[in-house]
């Protein structure tokens, strides 16, 4: 007997999808990204990078300071050790161990990332909201100061601020970097939060006499982030590069027993004729990392897109 | 006394540069405990401005109230922000147009029934989830348990509405205004819900503002009726002394351009021609006059006062229309 089977089945499921409770705007956009391939890549990249930096330690086979191959550096003609083995991808200009390198690179990538979105994402909160709530002359002032920011290049303007710091170290790397993102963040949520203050469901909340506090938080704030999640994905692709870039330029920490991906590109510029690979494997990392929260990014826009919601 | 007392209450917006808009002029109307009451009119005759005055919900900049909204006999315009905070949703409860986008779309009903009762009647949240149980079942919402764990947007239109009201009515307010509760409603929804409205405002003896466009509403609901026209009030009757015969022009039109079963096939329409002016209409003259049947010389000339014309009518007309000639009107 298959037919009575099948109904009990359709009948279960019924059961089931009527017990679902509620689906929540985050639940449904989930729903759709399992089944985006693009978004599935950038997981898997992103995933891997983080697993690969908090392992690092354990992954990476020699010690990253270790100038363990300087006798043949020294030695002459060949300044850069070659592949061999034990030494996947040879050694750097100090004869330390490249791979290792590489590893241990991608837990400075990962903390100034992380760390520098984090706390560009708390400086724009705070300033979008005091801006999108109260209004009038707070307003004014906050989207002003922003829009002198916006005026400078991003690049321009972490450069500047990191170049203010007497003793670069990796910590005025992230404060450069996440200044940098703070009006964008700020921008952006003051501008739904306005659309949100003459809403209909704000307007009902106050004929309710909901307190204003309750009114922001509550009902605003949790309506304006989506742009706000999504933007700090995308930054967060941005901060890795844009700290690349200041330790690249020698902007970044200065000790370079801590390997950092910008500035191993920093220290072959001189060889980058005759060992393009020393250039080729952090720059590659550095791309790849940023593609992937860069995909995360777009596809979770898209999730997030309440008009493309079923 | 009456529990709503609005007296010349007048709304100016004003914007640099441009000149004011009096979108509400002098509109005067009592609510009796318990009673319904309509104030009718189309698109842009100030009855939304209205309802938002009456709940102080309009902007402190550029909108200037004036008159006086006398609840219970204390008046609303004179309050601080905080006290008229204090009454919103506990003494004065408001049902909007929009049912989807009057709810926060990110946060469970449930959260929104029990926002109300934790803000005015200091009730724990477990509590109160008990409470919005039983208001959402009040309202007919079948399986209330589960749809307070429901956000918004998995709520058909008509239970949306249902749980606003429910919203609305959990602090058991004397008073609810409802400004177009229906409009965003198809027509079975919306005789659905109207018949709700009535049974709740009679079972809790709360006393109703219902604003609509729609008189097919007002004759189903309202004790009295406002007729609003360019912000001021042109006719004021009993319901049923309203339909039997109105007076005001505009009124006759509003009635007259409702189609009917009953009319001969392939009848036209009768519409009202023309549509509201934008200039401050009231100023020399009749609002109405432009668009007006009835119009004459003085119409244009003299801007006609509000009289009493007896059992309880208001009329603003320099013409108005002769009630019909049988003395017994049957509704």
């Amino acid at each position: 007997m298959v037919t009575p089977t099948r109904k009990k089945d359709r009948i279960d499921k019924l059961a089931e999808a009527g017990s679902d409770a509620g689906v929540s705007l985050a639940a449904s956009a989930w729903r759709t990204l399992r089944r985006s391939p693009v978004f599935l890549t950038g997981a898997v990249i992103i995933g891997l990078f983080v697993l690969v930096s908090l392992l690092s330690p354990w992954l990476a086979p020699h010690d990253p300071s270790d100038p363990m191959l300087i006798d043949q550096v020294i030695k002459a003609r060949n300044q850069i050790p070659a592949v061999q083995d034990g030494h996947p991808l040879g050694g750097d200009l100090q004869g330390r161990d490249f791979f290792s390198r590489l590893l241990i690179g991608s837990q400075q990538t990962l903390i100034v990332g992380v760390l520098a979105t984090l706390i560009g994402l708390a400086g724009g909160l705070t300033l979008g909201t005091l801006a999108g709530a109260l209004g009038g002359w707070v307003d004014s002032v906050v989207m002003r100061l922003v829009d002198v920011m916006l005026s400078l290049p991003s690049l321009l303007l972490a450069f500047s601020i990191s170049a203010m710091f007497a003793r670069p170290n990796q910590y005025t790397v992230i404060v450069a970097v996440a200044v940098v993102q703070i009006p964008v963040f700020a921008r952006l949520l003051r501008g739904s939060m306005l659309a949100q203050r003459s809403s209909d469901h704000v307007l009902a909340a106050t004929a309710l006499g909901v307190k204003p506090g309750a009114i922001v938080f509550r009902h605003m704030l949790p309506n304006s982030l989506g742009p706000v999640i999504v933007q700090s994905t995308l930054v967060l692709a941005t901060a890795i590069i844009d700290a690349a870039a200041l330790s690249f330029l020698g902007l970044g920490n200065p000790d370079d027993r801590i390997p950092e991906w910008g500035q191993m590109l920093g220290d072959v510029q001189n060889v980058f004729d005759t060992h393009p690979q020393l250039a080729f494997w952090p720059a590659g990392c550095i791309i790849v990392v940023a593609l992937g929260f860069t995909l995360m990014g777009e596809t979770l826009r898209e999730a997030l897109d309440p008009k493309s919601r079923r | 006394m009456p529990l709503l007392e609005v007296r010349d209450l007048t709304v100016v917006f004003e914007r640099k540069g441009e000149k004011p808009f009096t979108a509400v002029d002098h509109v005067s109307f009592d609510v009796e405990p318990g009673q319904t009451v309509g104030l009718v009119g189309e698109s842009g005759c100030g009855k939304s401005v209205t309802s938002l005055a009456i709940m102080g919900l309009l902007p402190r900049r550029g909108a200037r109230v004036s008159g006086s909204v006398q609840y219970e006999g204390v008046n609303l315009l004179s309050l601080s922000d905080r006290e008229m905070r204090d009454r919103r949703g506990r003494d004065l409860g408001m049902v909007f147009q929009d049912p989807l986008s009057s709810l926060n779309p990110v946060i469970p009903i449930g959260v929104q029934v029990t926002e109300v009762l934790e803000r005015h009647q200091g009730m724990p949240r477990k509590k109160a989830m008990l409470e919005a149980a039983e208001l959402l079942d009040k309202v007919g919402i079948p399986d209330p348990t589960r749809r307070l764990t429901e956000y918004p947007h998995q709520l058909s239109g008509g239970m949306r509405q249902r749980a606003l009201i429910a919203i609305a009515l959990a602090c058991r307010p004397r008073l609810l205004i409802a400004d177009e509760p229906t409009t965003a409603l198809d027509v079975t929804i919306q005789a659905q819900i109207l018949a709700l409205l009535k049974e709740l405002v009679r079972d809790l003896g709360t006393a109703l503002v219902m604003i609509t466009h729609d008189l097919g509403v007002v004759a189903g609901l309202c004790d009295e009726v406002n007729v609003l026209y360019g912000g001021r009030v042109v006719e004021k009757a009993h319901r049923h002394d309203l339909f039997a015969a109105p007076r005001h022009p505009y009124t006759h039109g509003l009635l007259a351009s409702i189609p009917r079963l009953d009319a001969p096939r392939g009848e036209k329409l009768n519409p009202i021609r023309g549509s509201v002016a934008d200039n401050i209409p009231w100023a020399e003259g009749c609002a109405f006059a432009p668009r007006c049947p009835n119009k004459l010389d003085v119409c244009v000339q003299v801007t006609p006062e509000q009289e009493d014309i007896g059992a309880g009518r208001l009329l603003r007309c320099h013409n108005p229309v002769q009630p019909p000639v049988s003395e017994e009107v049957s509704v």
